[in-house]
Parts: structure tokens; C-alpha cells; sequence
């Protein structure tokens, strides 16, 4: 064996591990790289992008009223059934007897966001909430209404102009 | 009683004198015994956890993140907390394994490194035994723990245990040569293998810059192959948790794994400050002859800072090469040892004798 | 006469035999390797699959195509936007509709992005295979930046359902062509840390030079394509081949290399980097106007026939195989997936070496399990 490629083996050996721990001891000595969040401290500022898919809403505006109306497109396009609808009946003031919305129930737990739901909605009655933290000791906690308690269909806008 | 920062061996010899002026010599002898046991059980545990601290926030630095930071501030009670962790934990009696020897293994390894301590000399005065051959007595003691490694993985009855073990076994025969070749250079230099002896010799200058050449190559192979010894990467063939989940630890848990963690750690901590005794001047101050005003200001430093400062450094550098290197092969490893440590090792002893033959070394 | 490929498994009763996985750091997933071992020599490695079988394939035949997409991002979940483009193309095509240029474009730069991606993760969890723990945390720290782009365009980081047959669920965030931008800039400086910390790493290269050697032919029987094909030499990039979307629109190269081992490997992803950027760089800024999608009923139902489309996911040919009855639901889809016939080549270049060799050879085939399994 050549005495001069031996040494020449250990020399360029040793000028790459040394361009490796350059890499590391940067690093190490610049620590405001630092690319790490420190979670629960900065949930305050932490904001999520507007599309971000955290969970299935409902819009619900300061009247406590909300635009669905129950048609079901939703729970046929879900590919996970992980929305049912409760219609109920009522009779409106004409005396005409519609079908009303009384619980839209959604399976967070079984959910895979594919927006299937959302984009399929005829009134965008549903739309993605920004809420992550998800995590629950329960898992019937996932199970959620999404029509608040006493919310109701909100009217065209065309038909009552001067409600307030 | 005076005690000094300087010189811990009035103190010391306080110490003994009131003892002995209180009771028989025997009885003096073994409470002495039972303090200096007691004192570095608990320099052994606080040391252990520090060191496993410092590792998990160095890499966290270098890997571009925090480290532990919810225990205590900076994190760090997080080690306290994971012993406590850990001495809850079940201990898992495995079916089938030699349970005399499982149990024996992870104790061998602990009072491997636990002996080692015993012959550091910490500052001036701070040595707890002083052999004549003390860097001999090191060196045998420190490879003691193979044998808790190879009875761990040759009792658990697993095979990744077992792989694990065997590796451990040939890379640590295999690098003790090195080892002991490095350190026979400074032992060359220095003319005693007595460890005060040697850092006397280091009053005018470390090794390291007094031996120039031959120091510096014996330094490097002393680094690398006492990495190679503690197991740790690019070296950590024996747990390499990538091929064998854990190596010769596999089926241990709870306070017997513990044991393990810490003996590793320590045994970094005997290395580094091996490395800082043999060539950075142990707890001697940086010194350069005829420059006394310096000198002075070094002495200013008590002694004990610079062993620690020294230890910590080449601990530092330890932790460096292990997360920056992916690890070797087996027969890689081997061949680093065989085909370039050793002859290298081999060449620079026959320089080093022929340096101080002629008296080329930096006086 | 050409010669036989084939694989030789002789079990004995007296072999040592080490199950690598389903719970194992290297296999990355519910993968079983049966290894045989003769001290740290390999005598074969068997596979062992279906930890992780969800019977997608079969879900699919009850599912209509809007929904059939939702369910691919979960085979290659690392290119999961190259899985919802094989089967939005399909219909596509099936349906003979033409998508608006807008949508090929945004569809290509998404392709290469998640490419990207993908391939830094790989970087990561390959040097943590061998070893380098480091790596993993300077791959994820890059890849973080293209997640945050893809979040901010399509609400997800991971699994993204951005394709529907027809175009996208939605137009590009207006910030997307700066962010690219930025982050092509950012990743151009950040690429040679990694040459510098493990391609040209000494221990690196003799872990993994010579290692694993798969030739061309080997590559071509076994059906290896993706950048574990294209290191033996087999030309097999779909991009190039078969172009679909705007790959005909921009100038890139194959890149083809024929020495087959692990190295290889591992440098011609490294390699697909770079030509990675440089196709998003083309088109980023010339991305037409235009709709993000085009006109689709709401109700999809293919004529009649069989339908076959590949595309390039970050690990090799992904093909998608639908039979339709005419119906809204397809009556039979078969995915082509590229990890099935990635692994199973893991005995034939893997028997004979040490076991750390199989770690990294496995590694340097990428494997995602999920795919594998499907």
C-alpha cells in the first residue's frame, strides 16, 4: 500500500468530518436559530391561517341565526358518515308545514377533512373553524351539534330589509 | 482547621487527625472510608444527571431547538424528574433469562465506573487514593464494564440484546489498545504512571502544547477511542438504536435501565477528565515558563475550576462528534481501530521515546 | 438469453432469525423484516406486510369520485398531492374534459413542492438511520416551511384533498408565489449544509458506497421506479416520459445514474432537489389567470370502460386503475403503488450484507408503509 494514499485517506477524512461538526458547531453557537415554538406559552399569539381545517362549523350571526336548511348534501357526500342530519317539521306562519333543521350532528372523531361537505353546501351554511386543540379525555366529546340551542334559519336578506 | 480552595491537603489531613485523635485507627479508617463513599456516591449521581441534562440541552442547541424547559427553570429539575421516572417503573422479569446474571450485569457496569472515580485527582489534595500506578489502575477498572454488558445482553435472553453485547464486546477489546497506547505517550513523557506525578510534571506546561506533535496525535486517538470505549456515537454499535432498538438495554427498565444511563454518562465524565489529567494538566493552571505574571493570574483560578472547566471541554467536544457523525459499521469500526488507530498509535509511541530520548520536548 | 431474476429464500429450522419490526425505529412503520442472520451477515430478508391494510381499494368501489380522492392522500401520505392528481387526471381524462391551464400549472409547482418535501423528510430519516440523529432535526426544519405554504394555501400541512376531478378546491392563497419564492431562496442556502454534514462525510460514504448494488436489469424485473429505479439506470421518470399537466412546459432534466448503489441513491434524490426547484422556478411566476377549476357536474359518472393514468409521486410510478360501469361509483380501482415493488427488491439486494447494511438500504429505497399496504 502507497505510505502517501494512506495519509491522504486519514487527511481527507478528517477535513470532512470537520466540514460536518462546522455545520453543527454553527448551530451550536448561534442559538437564536432556533426554530422551535414554545407551545402553550404562546397559544395567545398563536393564529391559525384562515383556511386552516381545524373542525366543521357552523356560521352563526349575532341574531343567533345560521343558513342551514337542513337539505342533507352534506351527510350524502361525507365518505365517512361523520355527519348526521336531524330534520324536524314545523308549521310556519303561512300554516304550511317545512322541514326545519333540529340537530346537525357532526363526528369530529371520524372526520378526514377532505371538504367534501363544505364544498358541497348550497347555502355555505358550514364552513372550517380555526380551533386545534382537539384533544379530549372523552371521545363522546367529539361528537358536537353544530346548530347552536335556539338558532334558527336565518331569512333572505331580500325578503325583510328593515328587520333591524 | 484552614481550609484552602487552593490546596485541599490541610483539610484533609485535618480531617484525618480528628478522627484519629477521637477514636482507634481502625474505626478512624473505615468512617473515613463510609465518607469518601458517601461523598462520591453523591458526586456521582449529581454529576450523572447534570451530564444528562447538559447532553439534551447541547443537542437541543445544536439541533435547533430548546431542550427541557417545563421543569424548573431551563428544565433543569427534568432530569430529576426522569429518575424519579424511572425508579417507579416496573421492573420486567423476563421469561427465560438468567435472572442472577440480569440482575448482576447493570451493578457490574455501575461499580465499574464508580471505582474509576477513586483515583481522579480532583484538585491539589482532593485524590481519595493516590497509586503509584494510578493511570494503570484507570485504564483496568474502566474497561471493567464490558463484562456488565456482555452478561446483560448474554442474559436477557433477546437477540438484539445479544448482537448488541457481542459488538460491545470486540469494540471495547479493540480500542482498549488504543487507549492504552495514547496514554502510554503521556506516560513516556511524563516518566510515572503516578497521577500526581503526572500533573505535577505539568506545572511548566501541558503536554498537549509541551509535547507538541506526538501529544496533539495522541490526544486525538485518546478522544476517539475512549468514545469508542464509553459506547457513545458515532461509536454506540452496542446500542444502535436504529438496528437493534437498544442494544444490550433492550429488555432492561425502570432503575436497572437507570443504572445503565447513568454508568454511561459517567463513564464519559472518567474519560473526559482522564483526558483532561493526562493532556490538558488535570488541575494544574495554565502556565508558561518565565512568564510569571501571567502565571500568577492563572494560580488565581483554584484549582478545581480548571479540572471541571477542562472535563467539561472535552465532554463538550464528545458530545460534538456524537451528534454530528452517523455511526460505523462493525467491521468499520474495527478497521478504523486495526488499520489506522493502532499503527498510527504504534508510530507515534516509537516518536514520543525518541522525542524524550533527545529532549525535543517543549521544557 | 437473458439471465433469471429471481429471489432464493432456504429456510432452515436452525437459522437465527431476527424479526426487524413490526415495532422497530428503522422500518418506519408497522413493517415486519424477517432477517436471517450468520453473526451480523444477512442470509435473506423476508418481508412480512399487512400491519397497516385499510382496504382502500375496496372503500373506493363504495365511494364516488369526489371521494375517492380524500382516500389516496393516505398511501404515500408524503405525496399526497401526486396521489390526488393520478386520480383527478384519470377522470379528467375518462371524462375528456380539459382543465384550465391555471390548474396544470398550480397542480406542477404543488407536484414539485411536495417532492420537496418528501424528499427532505427521506434526507432526515435516512441519516437517523445511519446514525447521524442531527440530520433529522435540520430536514424537518426545511420541510417546516413548505408545510407552513401548504397550510396557509389549503388549510392542511399533511394530507391535503387540494385536487378535486376538474382542478382544485380552491384558488392558490395570494401569498403562495411570495412564500415559494422565499422558500426556494431559503432552501438554495440551506441544501449544501447537507451535503457538507453527511453526503460528503467520510463515515457516510463508507456506510453506504458499494452497498446494496441493484442493477438495471434487477431494477426493471422487480418494477423499482422512482429515484431507487432511475439510480440503476432505468429511465422510468413519468415526468419525462409521460408528461402530464405542465411538465411539457418546462425544461428539466431526468436525472439517470448507473451505479445502483445506496450512495447513488441517496445522491440522485439529492440530485431531484435541485431539478425540483428549478421547475418551480420556472413556472412560479407564470402561472396563467384563469379559473381554478372547470365546470363539473356534481354528480360524476364515467362512461363505460377501463381507465389507467400514472403519475410521478416522490418514491416512483404511481398508477391508478378504474373500471366503470357507468355508474357514479367505480366498480373496481386498483392502485399501482410504488413502495409494494420498492420493497420487495430489499432480498435481493439486501441477503449478504450486515444487518446494518439492510437499515440502510431499506432507508435509501424510501419506504412509506402505508403505501405499501394500502
Amino acid at each position: 500500500m502507497n505510505i502517501f494514499k494512506y495519509f491522504g485517506e486519514i487527511f481527507g477524512a478528517i477535513k470532512s468530518l470537520w466540514a460536518g461538526m462546522r455545520v453543527t458547531g454553527y448551530y451550536f453557537i448561534h442559538p437564536g436559530q432556533i426554530v422551535t415554538q414554545k407551545y402553550p406559552e404562546n397559544r395567545k399569539t398563536l393564529k391559525m391561517t384562515e383556511r386552516f381545517k381545524g373542525e366543521v362549523i357552523m356560521m352563526h350571526d349575532e341574531n343567533n341565526q345560521h343558513a342551514c336548511t337542513g337539505c342533507g348534501i352534506c351527510e350524502l357526500n361525507c365518505p365517512n358518515g361523520s355527519i348526521e342530519i336531524i330534520t324536524d317539521k314545523i308549521t310556519n306562519e303561512a300554516g304550511k308545514s317545512i322541514k326545519i333543521i333540529d340537530k346537525h350532528i357532526y363526528h369530529l372523531s371520524m372526520c378526514t377533512f377532505c371538504e367534501l361537505c363544505i364544498k358541497t353546501c348550497p347555502s355555505d351554511a358550514i364552513g372550517w373553524g380555526q380551533e386545534y386543540e382537539h384533544a379530549v379525555f372523552d371521545r363522546h366529546k367529539l361528537t358536537k351539534v353544530l346548530n347552536h340551542p335556539g338558532s334558527s334559519l336565518r331569512k333572505k336578506p331580500s325578503k325583510e330589509p328593515n328587520q333591524e | 482547621m484552614d481550609f484552602n480552595i487552593y490546596d485541599f491537603t490541610s483539610f484533609t489531613k485535618w480531617v484525618d487527625n480528628a478522627l484519629n485523635s477521637s477514636m482507634s485507627p481502625l474505626l478512624a479508617i473505615i468512617i473515613e472510608l463510609i465518607i469518601i463513599g458517601l461523598v462520591f456516591l453523591l458526586f456521582y449521581a449529581i454529576v450523572g444527571l447534570l451530564l444528562v441534562y447538559a447532553e439534551r440541552k447541547v443537542c437541543a442547541v445544536i439541533q435547533n431547538r430548546y431542550g427541557p424547559n417545563r421543569v424548573g427553570p431551563f428544565g433543569i429539575f427534568q432530569t430529576i424528574a426522569d429518575l424519579i421516572k424511572l425508579l417507579m417503573k416496573e421492573l420486567i422479569n423476563i421469561k427465560h433469562a438468567d435472572n442472577f446474571l440480569f440482575n448482576l450485569a447493570p451493578f457490574i457496569v455501575i461499580i465499574a465506573s464508580f471505582m474509576a472515580i477513586a483515583a481522579l485527582p480532583f484538585a491539589k489534595g482532593l485524590q481519595a487514593i493516590d497509586f503509584n500506578i494510578g493511570i494503570f489502575y484507570l485504564f483496568a477498572v474502566s474497561s471493567l464494564g464490558v463484562i456488565g454488558i456482555l452478561l446483560a445482553g448474554w442474559s436477557s435472553n433477546s437477540k438484539y440484546s445479544l448482537i448488541g453485547a457481542i459488538r460491545s464486546g470486540a469494540q471495547v477489546i479493540s480500542y482498549e489498545l488504543s487507549v492504552g497506547l495514547s496514554l502510554l505517550a503521556i506516560v513516556v513523557f511524563a516518566g510515572t504512571m503516578q497521577l500526581s506525578g503526572i500533573i505535577e510534571s505539568q506545572a511548566d506546561g501541558w503536554w498537549i502544547i509541551k509535547g507538541h506533535f506526538p501529544a496533539l496525535v495522541a490526544f486525538v486517538i485518546f478522544l476517539i477511542a475512549s468514545t469508542a470505549e464509553t459506547n457513545r456515537g458515532p461509536f454506540d454499535l452496542a446500542e444502535a438504536e436504529s438496528e437493534l432498538t437498544a442494544g444490550f438495554h433492550t429488555e432492561y427498565s425502570g432503575i436497572k435501565f437507570a443504572f445503565f444511563f447513568l454508568a454511561e454518562y459517567m463513564n464519559m465524565f472518567i474519560v473526559a477528565s482522564i483526558a483532561a489529567t493526562m493532556f490538558l494538566g488535570g488541575w494544574m493552571p495554565f502556565h508558561i515558563a518565565g512568564w510569571d505574571g501571567m502565571n500568577a493570574i492563572m494560580d488565581y483560578v483554584p484549582p478545581i475550576v480548571w479540572f471541571f472547566g477542562k472535563t467539561i471541554f472535552v465532554i463538550l467536544m464528545m458530545m460534538w462528534f456524537k451528534w454530528t457523525f452517523p455511526r460505523l459499521r462493525i467491521d468499520q469500526l474495527l478497521n478504523l481501530e486495526w488499520k489506522y488507530l493502532l499503527p498510527l498509535n504504534l508510530m507515534n509511541i516509537v516518536l514520543v521515546a525518541f522525542i524524550v530520548l533527545m529532549g525535543w520536548y517543549i521544557k | 438469453m437473458k439471465e433469471v431474476i429471481q429471489d432464493i429464500i432456504i429456510r432452515n429450522s436452525d437459522d437465527y432469525i431476527i424479526n426487524m419490526g413490526p415495532q422497530h425505529p428503522s422500518t418506519h412503520g408497522v413493517l415486519r423484516l424477517e432477517l436471517s442472520l450468520q453473526g451480523e451477515k444477512v442470509k435473506y430478508v423476508v418481508p412480512h406486510i399487512g400491519y397497516i391494510h385499510r382496504g382502500i381499494e375496496k372503500m373506493c368501489e363504495r365511494d364516488t369520485y369526489q371521494q375517492i380522492i380524500h382516500l389516496t392522500d393516505r398511501f404515500d401520505y408524503l405525496s399526497a398531492h401526486m396521489n390526488n392528481e393520478a386520480v383527478c387526471l384519470n377522470v379528467e381524462n375518462a371524462l375528456e374534459v380539459e382543465v384550465p391551464e391555471r390548474v396544470k400549472y398550480i397542480r406542477t409547482i404543488l407536484d414539485e413542492l411536495n417532492r420537496l418535501a418528501s424528499h427532505q423528510l427521506w434526507w432526515c430519516a435516512f441519516g437517523m438511520d445511519l446514525g447521524a440523529l442531527t440530520t433529522f432535526f435540520y430536514g424537518l426544519r426545511d420541510r417546516e416551511v413548505i408545510l407552513d405554504i401548504f397550510e396557509e394555501s389549503f388549510g392542511s400541512r399533511l394530507l391535503h384533498s387540494f385536487n378535486t376531478p376538474g382542478g382544485l378546491m380552491h384558488d392558490i392563497h395570494p401569498n403562495f408565489q411570495k412564500r415559494t419564492k422565499e422558500f426556494i431562496k431559503y432552501f438554495r442556502k440551506k441544501l449544501p449544509e447537507y451535503d457538507q454534514l453527511l453526503s460528503n462525510n467520510v463515515i457516510f460514504q463508507m456506510r453506504t458506497k458499494g452497498i446494496g448494488y441493484m442493477s438495471k436489469e434487477v431494477a426493471i424485473s422487480y418494477g423499482v421506479t422512482g429515484p431507487s429505479g432511475r439510480a440503476s439506470g432505468f429511465s422510468c421518470d413519468v415526468r419525462k416520459n409521460h408528461p402530464y399537466s405542465a411538465y411539457d412546459k418546462v425544461d428539466f432534466k431526468e436525472i439517470l445514474d448507473t451505479t445502483g448503489d445506496t450512495f447513488t441513491r441517496y445522491k440522485l434524490r439529492i440530485a431531484e432537489m435541485w431539478e425540483s426547484m428549478n421547475i418551480i422556478e420556472q413556472l412560479i411566476d407564470n402561472i396563467p389567470e384563469g379559473d381554478y377549476t372547470a365546470k363539473m357536474k356534481p354528480i360524476i359518472k364515467l362512461p363505460v370502460g377501463e381507465y389507467y393514468q400514472r403519475v410521478e409521486t416522490s418514491r416512483g410510478e404511481m398508477g391508478v386503475f378504474i373500471i366503470s360501469d357507468g355508474n357514479k361509483f367505480p366498480v373496481r380501482v386498483k392502485f399501482r403503488t410504488p413502495n409494494f415493488a420498492n420493497l420487495f427488491v430489499l432480498n435481493k439486494i439486501g441477503s449478504g450484507n450486515k444487518i446494518a447494511d439492510i437499515v440502510a438500504i431499506s432507508g435509501s429505497l424510501d419506504l412509506v408503509i402505508p403505501d405499501i399496504d394500502r
